[in-house]
């Protein structure tokens, strides 16, 4: 008898989860008609996007767009995406050099002045970055940093979350390894990038994922400092076809697929590292 | 000796770290603060800064463009963080361990988060269009006589904005509850099942209380994230129809390059800041306090 209302139960459950499951997967769909409506309309004629009802799979696949889009002779939106490639590839390097020197010193080196450094540090982190906007326009404006690329990647390699993410991992490393290390002679520098560099890849990763969707999806800034065309990066290219009069949402949609496919391959690739590092840091939102 | 090569060492590796801080963060806030005070237009360069005390504060509250923004900001903050926690939990909750599929599922709701926000401004520009915008469409093909005109109207377009803020978010708050939900001890729900709970009372004796420390740190870095909106406002909007959908950090942005009100925009800046601080200091204070359970 025990044994029978054990298995009714089961089955109810199974029952439960398998109608969740079709209720959520409705949602998902749901939630991501937007994304696809995006690919429908990138792959129709100009006077087709609008049609209704809307036809979700166009009677002839417009993939010339994608090509008029990214190779075109007014505004080749390859230049964007290179761009934001470089753009995202640099700050990384840099990120990854700020951040494991200084996760080292605040962890590895004891000297005088480092918790104060540390403390200083961590009371910023609340800081707004649009707060220091307009006088990192004005410092740019001054010294030549204006309509160039280092005025998004230096500031976006001192990555303040990623020195947080990376001590928090150095201070989980058993300490015999770089001591023993230290009585042999080594210096920091061979400590760090022999000992420490290669037991924290995963916490590296996850640094690098962060910031190049950070600098990926970055609007604001490149706003502000980059106005030469041909120094423009995917958001900014984004805009200029919005902002062009004739509005050719096909193209348009073409350009929007491309920047946001990008995102998703990286995320896909690595989404665990990607979990980590938001769940460890609290990153954005 | 030894000690002064390890001090020599450990400011050595702070180099590249106290440069950028110092560079980009550090002299950045000092002179915004004191440029709060001035009515610096950029133009006329470094030498023409006039110290003007508290005039660009007084001048905010006569300023119908900025108590728009402050009061558009409040309510865009009010109903994208309240609308977002809640159903990021619900689906939290649901994918967590009652259904199939969780991962194919999870990363549905998750991708809007990872999309280009221009990317997502533009796509919401074409979907909502009030004319041939497949929403409207769909609308009326399902009997609704005028639509809304959603971004062209002054009661529809922060709802609009609200939208796609909620729907691009969600995604994220929705990690944090699932890693969350991983971590609750399951010694209190096996003894919950022994008593006989079902599945409400656990939802509401333990899941929820158990989540307080996750939603309060949702709550608070979606609070300060919401009043940093800038990206769909300047893209869909511009702050209008009027001053319908302008916020605190667009309002920052027209300010300072739009009319060069480098002081004014500064001043903006600075109550910006203090929401923010004010946030925090809630955070700090309450952080110990939330966790009942």
């Amino acid at each position: 008898m025990g044994q029978f209302l054990k298995r009714k139960n089961e089955n109810k459950k199974i029952i439960v989860k398998i109608i969740l499951t079709v209720i959520m997967t409705a949602g998902a769909i749901l939630f991501i008609t937007p994304l696809l409506w995006m690919v429908s309309a990138s792959l129709k004629k100009a006077g087709e996007v609008f049609i209704y009802p809307i036809k979700w799979i166009p009677d002839e696949l417009m993939f010339s767009n994608y090509k008029f889009v990214w190779l075109n002779e007014y505004y080749p939106f390859y230049i964007a995406y290179y761009n934001s490639i470089k753009v995202a590839f640099l700050t990384i390097i840099g990120a990854l050099f700020v951040c494991t020197t200084a996760a080292y010193a605040f962890t590895m080196i004891e000297f005088k002045g480092r918790n104060a450094i540390f403390m200083m540090f961590l009371a910023t982190i609340m800081i707004p970055s649009q707060v220091t906007l307009i006088p990192r326009f004005a410092l740019f404006y001054k010294y030549n940093l204006y309509n160039n690329h280092l005025a998004l990647i230096l500031p976006g390699s001192f990555f303040v979350l990623g020195i947080f993410l990376l001590r928090q991992f150095y201070l989980s490393i058993p300490m015999e390894l770089p001591e023993s290390a230290k009585i042999d002679g080594a210096s920091h520098f061979v400590i760090l990038t022999r000992i420490i560099v290669p037991v924290t890849k995963p916490a590296m990763i996850s640094i690098v994922i962060l910031v190049f969707i950070t600098m990926w999806n970055e609007y604001l800034n490149p706003l502000i400092f980059i106005t030469k065309k041909q120094l423009y990066t995917i958001p900014l290219g984004l805009q200029a076809l919005l902002d062009d009069e004739t509005r050719f949402y096909n193209y348009i949609m073409a350009a929007a697929s491309s920047a946001i496919v990008t995102v998703i391959i990286v995320f896909l690739s690595m989404q665990k590292y990607f979990i980590q590092g938001i769940t460890r840091t609290g990153i954005k939102g | 000796m030894n000690r002064k090569k390890e001090t020599l060492y450990g400011y050595l590796f702070l180099l590249p770290s106290l440069a950028g801080f110092t560079i980009f963060l550090l002299i950045p806030i000092l002179f915004s603060v004191y440029l709060a005070f001035t009515d610096w237009d950029v133009i006329s360069g470094f030498n023409n800064i006039n110290f003007i005390g508290l005039e660009n504060f007084t001048r905010m509250i006569g300023d119908e463009w900025f108590n728009a923004s402050i009061k558009n900001n409040f309510v865009y903050t009010l109903v994208v963080v309240p609308v977002t926690l809640i159903l990021s939990l619900l689906i939290a909750i649901i994918l967590n361990n009652m259904v199939y599929m969780k991962n194919v599922l999870r990363l549905a709701y998750f991708i809007p988060y990872v999309s280009n926000t221009v990317a997502v401004s533009v796509l919401w520009m074409a979907m909502f269009d009030p004319s041939q915008g497949p929403v409207n469409q769909l609308l009326m093909a399902l009997g609704v006589q005028s639509p809304p005109k959603w971004l062209v109207s002054p009661d529809w377009a922060m709802v609009t904005i609200i939208l796609m803020s909620v729907w691009t978010r969600i995604g994220y708050c929705l990690i944090i509850y699932l890693a969350a939900l991983q971590n609750l001890p399951q010694e209190l729900y096996e003894a919950a099942n022994i008593d006989g709970a079902n599945w409400y009372r656990k939802l509401k004796s333990i899941t929820i209380p158990l989540l307080t420390p996750t939603t309060f740190f949702l709550v608070i870095t979606q609070t300060i994230s919401t009043f940093q909106v800038f990206a769909p406002v300047n893209l869909l909007t511009r702050g209008g129809p009027g001053t319908s959908t302008t916020v605190l950090v667009y309002q920052l942005y027209r300010e300072a390059f739009r009319f060069y009100h480098m002081g004014y925009a500064s001043a903006i800046a600075m109550v910006l800041f203090a929401i923010i601080f004010a946030v925090t200091l809630v955070q700090w204070r309450y952080q110990d306090k939330w966790v009942n359970f």
